[in-house]
């Protein structure tokens, strides 16, 4: 039986749950970051001392706990890249922007549970000798923000933020800054930007590796809000116990978004790679199933940035066998798990959990013409392929959904995606504005072809341009 | 056998230095070079590329500017030495390095180099990156090249035909912005024709200090702007100009004023203030249409101030003296001067006579003045000018050789110091004689009344002045653009320029009619090239002693006080 398995949603579901401290405390709030800073040097099996800081970082990266926020990578070692003797303050953001498209689980923590972020981005900063940290929060968010402000004001007069937190000596605040509407803003470099009052221009690595030359050019730690939550639940219950959640590589739980065209959107927290497509589709404990009378279409798996599902295609992952051995197998693409690992492996990526499902009542064409549009819109516009290839194919895929196709667009706008991506960008936005109209193409290439054909006899009309 | 492939292995170079191969080619290359501000960093793939020959095109990297990385142009291909389950380098059968190409491309403008590294700048992929970097930039652009000032020195259309492809896939309408923005008082803008490189943007901000310029909007339709309400207006707005690769930014100035292939190019020096920022005049047909800098590290980097780049209008102005003259010469006939002067000098008495010689004179041209103050017993100054100086380049001496001058001995130690006592000396009678090479010393401080005084007063200049006016004999003189010659800049640095048009009606050059002038007075001949003239100089002057006229080359050569 497949279900939910709730540990950052845990008290968020409970009926009466309130954003105030008091009843985070009756839930048990702070107790992990009362653990945490009264941890004490451990000895070693091997002779050394392990201080409480670092006991911490070894938990994090035991539980093998992987990014949230979209890329996947491993939060242990993202923090051991963090340059350390520098002798500059570490910084830590919390990344709480969220703005891919069909992504909606960090607002369900900023709304309904802001003190178990607070906790966990305390621990966090100080696992990392961070003292001054802050919430980048998406403009949109007024009320987010608004609650996070009152929660933080909560914890300082409690004092779990502040000068000599619970008596620790350690000292931390926490600032939160609103962005102003920019889906760029959630890149980490230009978020830092931005943070430092500029456009949100995402920087060059290298040089620019947070880790090393971050925030005001110093070393800074960047993680999502679900990232951070989990850190909480990590140090609470032991990184090993966190690991034994989901599977080897794909560890933990997961807030993942559903929507489109299933009964009951929503968000759901699984354990990794414990539920499939199928399951998070259908399953009466998740998506509920399709409207009636419908059938699946396609189903986009982490965001609409990333490569789009046919329904019934096949794809082939690597299996963990009974006896541990890895084999090649073909499955339905609605009996891969998800995981990041696997979604991968499928040549898509779990990106920031965010399924959208469509089903037969769904224009392709419309779809990733609507998904160009955002793409060209939110680019910064600072490297040239990504600025000027989205509008590109933006432009060519308006005047195909509008019906002023021409045969060779389908040709065209795959050459032009195929110009985008693959580390010719700044940043990953390029791959991300590409990848959706690659795979759309390639997957439900016959409807392109099919609205551009029909209308091979007109001639592309230049009055229709000139209104674009 | 062995050893010679230890010396060849790409992890065996020297200290301080690096093996990389460029598309099949070894070099060794400095582990750190400077970068923009001279602080030594990393050393890049572009400027590896650069050591070993082979020219990575760029729009948005400057050697002079932080490196942006935005426009993509510069993307290479790369692999470095592939590392073994030990953690070391593997090996070939024949020794050599197993190289692991890199999945993804780099910017070469912005990515170091490591030992061993492979860099590929001319491979399928590689020209594939460039040409659809150049069809994105050309789908939005206008194209009006026709009529657009930058034709013929644009790095669109360079790359375009070098790199790119030859027709238009775009058929969509394009992006239209603003074509004619005025920045500032010197500077327009075409926001269509930009390709937001942002050189302009980190110009101002990071090498003037004025945040003057950001870009406006995302997208696609991002455009330069200068901050609402501001406009774009320092010393050095002209500087964006030239480093921009498109004609986006021109200079009201030269805008529309003539076709850039039309230009003959001369080798110049910027001759408004003590820095001696090195130049490129731009001319046709005798007439001055630009100058521009040149690079001289030592100096100007690649900059020069707008007042002094403005600073040439003046050299066709309608009052420019263009003959010999003066009260006591009948006819505009150059020997007559030179006979009635030389006769005039003859007769004056050492004590009585003084000389004013202009900061702005060459230092060849001060050194023949040199000679006959010192045959002629003439205690010597220059007139001082000077202005507010910024933090940049410009000086606040505003005279391009008082260095020179003071080497010479020309200049009082502060110049212009002896300028009251002459005027005091000439009211009581003392001095009898003036000479005034190039300046008008009714300005600074010798009263037209006091000259009046003078048995014999000979000036020169490039305009009529004051005191010309009054001379019984005056001299044509030339703009610096109109000779030969070296300045010595504020910081003891001989740089030499060379002619770039011909002066106007019988206007000569100061070293010609000065050098004539020597001859006659004092028996003696320092030949009539700036060459031989030099040569004379520095067997003289302690200062130059060690520096010959070919050494001075395109960048002049510090002098040793
Ligand atoms: C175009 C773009 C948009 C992004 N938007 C977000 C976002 O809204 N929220 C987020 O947490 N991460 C976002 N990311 C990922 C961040 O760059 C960064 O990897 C993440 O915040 C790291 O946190 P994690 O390691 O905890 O996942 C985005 C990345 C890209 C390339
Ligand atoms: S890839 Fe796009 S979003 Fe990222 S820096 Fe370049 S233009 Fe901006
Ligand atoms: S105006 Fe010129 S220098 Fe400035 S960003 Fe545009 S192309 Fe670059
Ligand atoms: S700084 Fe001086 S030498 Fe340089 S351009 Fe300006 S006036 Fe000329
Ligand atoms: S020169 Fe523009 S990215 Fe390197």
């Amino acid at each position: 039986m497949p279900c939910e398995r709730h540990l950052i949603l845990k008290n968020i579901r409970k009926p009466g749950y309130s954003t105030d401290i008091e009843c985070y405390l009756r839930h048990g709030g702070y107790e992990v970051l009362r653990k945490a800073l009264a941890l004490q040097p451990a000895a070693q099996p091997d002779g050394t001392t392990l201080g409480p800081k670092e006991q911490i970082r070894r938990e994090v990266e035991i539980s093998g706990l992987r990014g949230r926020g979209g890329a996947g990578f491993s939060c242990g070692m993202k923090w051991s890249l963090v340059d350390r003797k520098s002798g500059k303050p570490v910084y830590l953001v919390c990344n709480a922007d969220e703005s891919e498209p069909g992504t909606f689980k960090d607002r369900q923590i900023i709304h309904h549970d802001p003190h178990q972020l607070i906790e966990g981005m305390i621990i966090a900063c100080y696992a990392n000798d961070v003292h001054l940290a802050f919430i980048y929060i998406r403009g949109e968010f007024i009320e987010g923000a608004r609650i996070l402000d009152r929660a933080l004001e909560e914890a300082r007069a409690a004092g779990f933020l502040g000068r000599n937190i619970l008596g620790s000596g350690y000292d931390l605040d926490i600032y939160i800054h609103r962005g102003a509407g920019a889906y760029i803003c959630g890149e980490e470099t230009g978020l830092i930007e931005s943070l430092e009052g500029k456009r949100p221009y995402p920087r060059i690595k290298p040089p620019y590796f947070p880790a090393v030359l971050g925030l005001y050019q110093c070393p800074t730690i960047v993680n999502n809000v679900e990232t951070l939550c989990a850190v909480k639940h990590i140090v609470g219950m032991g990184g090993a116990e966190y690991a034994r959640l989901g599977t080897p590589d794909n560890t933990g739980t997961r807030l993942v978004c559903i929507s489109g065209h299933v009964k009951r959107p929503g968000c759901y927290e699984i354990e990794v790679g414990k539920v499939t497509f199928r399951d998070l589709i259908f399953d009466e404990a998740f998506g509920g199933g399709l409207l009636d009378g419908r059938q699946l279409k396609a189903i986009i798996p982490g965001g609409v940035s990333a490569k789009v599902f046919r329904a019934g295609e096949k794809v082939r992952v690597n299996k963990r066998t009974a006896d541990g051995k890895m084999i090649e197998t073909e499955m339905d693409v609605l009996d891969l798990p998800y995981d990041f690992t696997s979604v991968s492996a499928a040549g898509s990526m779990s990106g920031s959990g965010a399924i959208i499902v469509l089903d037969n009542s769904a224009d392709m064409v419309e779809v990733l013409a609507n998904i160009s549009e955002f793409f060209a819109h939110e680019s910064c516009g600072q490297c040239t392929p990504c600025r000027e290839g989205s509008l590109w194919m933006a432009k060519i895929l308006r005047r195909l959904a509008k019906g002023r196709g021409q045969p060779a667009d389908v040709a065209l706008l795959l050459s032009v995606a195929d110009q985008i991506p693959g580390g010719r960008t700044i940043c990953a936005f390029g791959e991300a504005c590409s990848w959706p109209v690659q795979s759309f193409l390639v997957k439900f290439g016959d409807e392109f072809r099919a609205k551009a054909e029909a209308n091979a006899d007109k001639k592309s009309d230049r009055a229709f341009a000139e209104t674009q | 056998m062995k050893q010679s492939q230890q010396s060849n292995d790409p992890l065996a170079a020297p200290p301080g230095m690096i093996s990389v191969t460029v598309d099949g080619r070894t070099v060794l290359v400095p582990r750190t070079m400077p970068d923009w501000q001279g602080r030594q960093v990393p050393t890049t793939m572009l400027q590896a590329c650069e050591l070993a020959g082979v020219t990575v095109p760029h729009y948005c990297y400057h050697p002079k500017l932080p490196v942006a990385g935005n426009c993509r142009m510069c993307l290479v291909e790369y692999g470095v030495p592939a590392l073994g389950p030990d953690r070391k380098p593997m090996r070939q059968p024949d020794g050599s390095l197993v190289i692991k190409k890199s999945p993804r491309p780099a910017i070469a403008c912005a990515t170091p180099v490591s030992p061993g590294m492979e860099i590929y700048t001319s491979t399928p992929t590689v020209k594939l990156m460039r040409q659809s970097v150049l069809e994105f930039l050309l789908i939005n652009h206008p194209l009006d090249c026709p009529i657009c000032d930058q034709a013929g020195e644009c790095k669109l259309q360079e790359y375009s035909v070098e790199y790119g492809r030859a027709s238009s896939r775009f058929v969509e309408t394009k992006v239209h912005k603003n074509k004619q923005v005025d920045l500032g008082p010197r500077i327009m803008l075409d926001q269509e024709r930009c390709i937001l490189c942002s050189r302009c943007i980190r110009f101002t901000r990071d090498v003037v200090g004025d945040d003057a310029l950001g870009i406006v909007n995302r997208g696609s339709y991002s455009a330069i702007a200068a901050y609402p309400g501001t406009t774009f207006d320092n010393n050095y707005t002209l500087n964006t100009a030239d480093i921009c690769p498109v004609g986006a930014l021109t200079s009201k100035d030269f805008r529309f004023q003539m076709r850039v292939w039309f230009l003959k190019e001369t080798m110049s020096l910027c001759a408004s203030c003590g820095t001696g920022c090195n130049i490129v005049i731009g001319s046709r047909e005798n007439r001055i249409y630009r100058f521009t800098p040149r690079q001289n590290d030592a100096v100007n980097s690649c900059w020069m101030c707008d007042y002094g780049r403005l600073n040439y209008r003046w050299i066709e102005r309608a009052d420019r003296l263009t003959n010999p003259g003066g009260t006591k010469l009948t006819k505009p006939d150059w020997e007559d001067a030179i006979n009635g002067i030389a006769a005039g000098l003859k007769q004056t008495i050492p004590g009585h006579i003084a000389i004013v010689a202009s900061a702005r004179l060459t230092n060849e041209e001060l050194y023949l003045v040199r000679r006959l103050a010192q045959f002629l017993g003439a205690p010597t100054d220059c007139a001082p000018r000077s202005g507010p100086a910024d933090n940049l380049l410009l000086c606040a001496d505003r005279n391009p050789n008082t260095k020179g001058a003071q080497l010479l001995g020309i200049a009082a130690s502060l110049p212009g110091a002896n300028l009251p006592v002459f005027a005091r000396l000439i009211r009581n009678g003392t001095i009898r004689s003036l000479l005034v090479f190039g300046e008008d010393v009714t300005r600074h401080g010798i009263a037209p009344e006091d000259l009046a005084r003078l048995d014999f007063l000979v000036a020169s200049d490039i305009h009529s002045n004051g005191t010309t006016m009054i001379s019984h004999y005056f001299l044509p003189g030339c703009a610096h653009v109109e000779k030969r010659g070296s300045f010595t800049n504020v910081h003891g640095r001989i740089q030499k320029f060379e002619k770039a048009v011909d002066p106007p009606g019988l206007a000569r050059p100061e070293l010609y009619w000065l050098s004539e002038l020597v001859c006659r007075v004092t028996g003696q001949s320092v030949g009539r090239t700036v060459e031989s003239v030099f040569e004379a100089m520095r067997a003289e002057v302690p200062a130059f002693r060690n520096i010959a006229w070919a050494d001075l080359e395109d960048h002049g050569v510090a002098t040793s006080v």
